[in-house]
């Protein structure tokens, strides 16, 4: 089932954790695709999921108690999840690599920022010392670092959280990679600096016809940066949509619940739509739909088994038994 | 408009930076976190402060909640200065201004029951004779929607929306007329936050009390507030009515900020004002407006006088050279 266009698929990929409080379902049948030169948001609440999903796609779970239990990752049909640590070692950070959220944690303070630049350009392309300089500088170049030559000298906390957070782009575009992982990579910039990183990034995304993962728990940015959606709850993929059909037409009701649960800046309302309850706790799923607990539109069969996905239009798929 | 409950006048606040050498410890510069900013709260309103990190709006609430030492100007309570306050008045007003803060789990001590939680300030500023302190304590944990036996457990038996409403109770408890909220939303999930800001909305129609509301989020202000201030570097930029600020902004930093909120759809159309650079550092703001040296209309005045709040429409005030 590859199609040439996709760079990623993922099929019903489990990623457990065995804990003393029982296995813990983090990830527990996620499948989607990822099409070259697009940008797919993956979104959800936190503990949803969506980290631990893109941590299985580049084979860094935490071990011991994590494990990837079943599924395939197929990278331009290739499935990395069959590869060994020395292969997956050759794939990370040239073919698929990962922005994370806070940059003063993914940066090493004892290096300049052409050290770290320099390092990943190293391992994975035969490059003279010259050429790979000026690769650095291009690097930086790219991502808008004002004086590239003096920058590259200095170090991470020399630079502003914005300033930082395009080094890190540096350093996981360095290598052209295939599929770009960007976790939560704006949520602690501010603002402005935000909608700066935002728009340098669909620049580059369109340019290079990179295809991109954006976790993200913010509908906004959704709408901003992404051409489809994924909506994660419990562990699972509930509902997957191209942006505007999905912000148009919601099937599921979580996705729903929680586009109407947003304050808006363009309309005034007294009361939002708020949705009772918590998220489930991920080791003590009740039986049947995750969401049913919450549901406003809970029928008896959700409460006994999974719905199963649905093509609700073109394209549109859901997980829920009231589009069935 | 209702009268003012708490006037904001000239409110200044510098941090010393000391270097320290073996003896002697020398005061070399100052940050100015907040630096002569003027607004007023009315009664029942909800004002938002907005601003990125780093532009004072903490610092100001903490000074409102006297968590800071003032360095300069007068905020007067009622019509009252603060500074002139007898200790019961003071009392008084510590009593009547509560805060909520970010995150919910810093916020509560994990060594006290909710119900001692909620106590502790009842019975510091006798704002209920002692017998109906348990009475109270359960009417509070009605109103923001925990269980009845709630005042039993630790705090860690809680989620954080549920440890948000231990924290607004706590806030409630002495009887409040102003509750300053600190980020109140922004640690929460998502599906969190509408019951949280509903909760907020309810008990405000219900007690009439006062919110300072800061947050760096411009939907969760706008659904919020009644009126915005906008502050940039130590300064408040723009001050108006949240309807009339949003569809209407006329500081080029207001407009900038506007711009770059992210949309709630995707056919929204926006033009987007991408700033260069970044904040420069209040150790050594830029002379003159603050905003100048990323300010699409700066001209040369921008760089030699600080503007001062002008009132462009009833209600707006704006502290731009060409408003």
């Amino acid at each position: 089932m590859i199609s040439n266009d996709n760079v990623l698929e993922v099929q019903d990929l489990k990623t457990h954790f065995y804990t003393s409080r029982g296995v813990v379902k983090a990830v527990d049948g996620v499948s989607f695709a990822l099409k070259r030169g697009e940008a797919l948001g993956l979104v959800g609440e936190s503990g949803c999921g969506k980290s631990i999903t893109c941590f299985s796609l580049i084979r860094l779970v935490p071990r011991p108690a994590g494990r990837i239990v079943g599924g395939k990752v197929l990278l331009e049909g290739e499935d990395l999840l069959t590869k060994n640590e020395k292969e997956m070692t050759k794939i990370r950070g040239k073919r698929i690599t990962m922005i994370l959220q806070d940059p003063m944690m993914s940066l090493n303070p004892v290096f300049t920022i052409g050290e770290q630049i320099t390092e990943t350009i190293r391992v994975h392309q035969k490059l003279g010392k010259m050429e790979i300089w000026e690769k650095v500088k291009e690097m930086l170049r790219l991502v808008r670092i004002p004086s590239p030559e003096v920058r590259m000298r200095e170090y991470p906390h020399q630079m502003s959280g914005g300033m930082r957070q395009r080094i890190s782009g540096a350093i996981a575009l360095s290598c052209q990679p295939s599929v770009l992982i960007a976790d939560e990579a704006t949520t602690a910039l501010d603002v402005t600096i935000q909608a700066q990183f935002l728009s340098l990034f669909k620049e580059i995304q369109e340019q290079a016809n990179l295809s991109m993962i954006v976790v993200t728990h913010d509908f906004g940015i959704v709408a901003r940066a992404c051409d489809r959606v994924a909506v994660m709850y419990a562990g699972k993929i509930v509902e997957n949509a191209e942006t505007r059909e999905l912000f148009n037409n919601p099937a599921h009701p979580y996705t729903i619940a929680l586009l109407n649960s947003l304050p808006k800046m363009e309309m005034k309302v007294d009361t939002l739509y708020s949705i009772e309850g918590q998220p489930p706790e991920l080791h003590a799923l009740p039986p049947g739909c995750s969401f049913a607990p919450r549901c406003s539109h809970v029928m008896e069969i959700c409460q006994r088994e999974y719905p199963p996905q649905k093509e609700v239009a073109p394209g549109h798929f859901a997980r829920c038994w009231l589009k069935g | 408009m209702s009268e003012p409950l708490l006037e904001v006048r000239n409110l200044t606040k510098y941090f010393p930076v000391v270097k320290n050498r073996l003896f002697f410890s020398n005061r070399t510069a100052e940050v100015r976190a907040v630096d002569d900013i003027s607004f007023t709260i009315h009664k029942g309103e909800t004002f938002g402060l907005v601003g990125e990190s780093g532009c004072g709006k903490t610092t100001t609430s903490r000074l409102i909640l006297f968590l800071e030492k003032i360095t300069g100007g007068t905020l007067l309570f009622e019509g009252k200065d603060i500074s002139k306050m007898n200790p019961a008045e003071f009392d008084r007003y510590r009593a009547s201004v509560q805060a909520v803060f970010q995150d919910p789990y810093s916020s509560l001590s994990p060594r006290m029951k909710v119900g001692n939680i909620i106590a502790e300030p009842i019975i510091v500023n006798n704002s209920a004779p002692r017998k109906e302190v348990s009475e109270k304590i359960s009417a509070l944990l009605a109103l923001v929607g925990l269980r009845k036996d709630a005042h039993e457990l630790y705090p860690h038996e809680f989620s954080g929306g549920q440890r948000q409403r231990i924290a607004i109770a706590r806030a409630l408890a002495p009887n409040p007329q102003l509750i300053v909220l600190d980020e109140p939303v922004s640690a929460l999930d998502v599906s969190i936050r509408a019951q949280i800001m509903n909760l907020l909305h309810d008990i405000q129609k219900k007690m009439h009390t006062t919110f300072l509301l800061i947050a760096h989020d411009l939907a969760v202000v706008k659904h919020m507030s009644n009126r915005i201030g906008v502050m940039y570097l130590g300064k408040l930029v723009e001050i108006g009515e949240s309807e009339e600020l949003y569809s209407n902004p006329v500081h080029p930093y207001t407009q900038a900020l506007l711009s770059a909120a992210l949309p709630s759809h995707p056919d929204i159309p926006r033009k987007m004002i991408i700033l260069p650079g970044e904040v420069p550092s209040p150790l050594n703001p830029p002379a003159g407006c603050r905003f100048h040296p990323r300010c699409f209309k700066a001209e040369g005045i921008c760089s030699r006088q600080t503007p001062s709040l002008k009132e462009v429409s009833s209600g707006h005030l704006v502290a731009c050279h060409f408003a």
